[in-house]
């Protein structure tokens, strides 16, 4: 049966993200609760037209979305992404694996020029068929270490502790919509 | 490559601007240092006052980094922190956020105290409000403690590993200043 196969197989074809039924976006400890942003600019590729399926993502580090201009402004300084001199954060796979619904992913992360590598783990769901063309759902999640990549930033807290934790989950759930051939 | 050196020390006979007119001799021959005259000038901050370039000696100011490659501060230590006009120069010099005229711009900072520390926590504290200002800012800290022995009569540093390691300081910036520029050619 064709959905058998398709649940332990990546499908072929060029995949690309759905841009309004995606979301890009971390989460880090901040004194005792969790702060998030997101990431509004990005697109993500899935590809596979030679039996070796291939993920890639860029995000736009000028698309990041929080609730305060200042703070915007800080996240894209030296301190932290370095914007003008990194403006893109770039992910590419090197292994994809699905068993079924679940799915790991082996890639290179760069972020503020530095690259490295990290594993995803997540759930794959479909292809399904969408309006338009058959879709892909995607969702991976993967811890890094922040100063790995050079976002160093830290304050002592006034009565003892640190304001930022160095852990940041990143998340990405992307639906991926069947490109014609 | 111009640098522009800010003393963050009024006082006339300042071991600061000492520290930082002795950069000049020790920049290689392809980088000017400029000593920046006006801070006393620079009007207390005031949001209210933010308008067009700002008052006249915040202007100048302003346009006086725009126009530097990279930013040298030699800083004294008052009360364990920043001297109150360097701290309300650079406060000025960092609005509006992302288009400021810090914003990007290499810098580095030495100081010199009387004390036997040399100004160690200033320095700390500029790095911090240069970096929330967006700057590049160097690590390398240089403290001249017993400022008052210091320096020869004609403004050198007297201890010669002091020297190198301001030397060491001032390569660096001016390294980052030629990656920085180096960058925006390519962005531009």
């Amino acid at each position: 049966m064709a959905t058998a196969q398709a649940e332990s197989t990546i499908p072929t074809g060029i995949w690309q993200s759905d841009p309004i039924h995606s979301s890009v976006g971390f989460a880090v400890k901040h004194v005792v609760g969790t702060f998030r942003g997101t990431f509004d600019e990005f697109a993500a590729t899935l590809t596979d037209t030679d039996g070796s399926p291939k993920l890639s993502g860029r995000a736009k580090v000028e698309g990041l979305q929080v609730k305060d201009q200042n703070l915007y402004a800080h996240l894209l300084s030296p301190e932290f992404f370095d914007a003008e001199q990194n403006p893109e954060i770039v992910f590419e796979s090197k292994r994809i694996e699905r068993d079924g619904d679940r799915v790991v992913v082996d890639g290179e992360l760069t972020v503020k020029g530095v690259t490295k590598e990290v594993v995803a783990r997540g759930e794959i769901t479909g292809p399904a068929p969408g309006p338009d063309a058959d879709r892909l759902g995607i969702d991976l999640e993967t811890i890094v270490d922040r100063h790995e990549f050079g976002l160093d930033w830290q304050m002592d807290l006034p009565g003892g502790g640190k304001t930022l934790g160095d852990d940041v989950t990143l998340s990405v759930h992307v639906e991926l919509v069947k490109q014609e051939a | 490559m111009k640098v522009l050196a800010i003393s963050g020390s009024l006082r006339r006979d300042s071991h600061n601007t000492v520290l930082a007119r002795a950069a000049a001799e020790l920049l290689p021959p392809s980088a000017e240092l400029e000593l920046f005259d006006g801070l006393k000038a620079v009007e207390p901050y005031d949001e209210d006052d933010d308008v067009g370039g700002g008052p006249p000696g915040v202007a100048r100011l302003r346009e006086a980094i725009e126009s530097a490659d990279a930013i040298l501060i030699a800083t004294p230590e008052y009360n364990s922190s920043i001297p109150g006009q360097l701290k309300n120069a650079i406060d000025w010099a960092s609005r509006p956020l992302r288009e400021n005229a810090l914003w990007g711009k290499p810098a580095a900072v030495v100081g010199a105290s009387t004390g036997m520390f040399g100004a160690v926590w200033a320095q700390a504290e500029v790095r911090k409000t240069l970096s929330a200002s967006g700057a590049r800012v160097i690590e390398t800290d240089l403290p001249i403690g017993h400022a008052d022995q210091a320096f020869t009569d004609d403004g050198r540093l007297a201890d010669v590993e002091l020297r190198e390691r301001y030397v060491e300081i001032l390569d660096e910036l001016l390294a980052l200043a030629e990656q920085t520029q180096e960058t925006g050619k390519l962005a531009a």
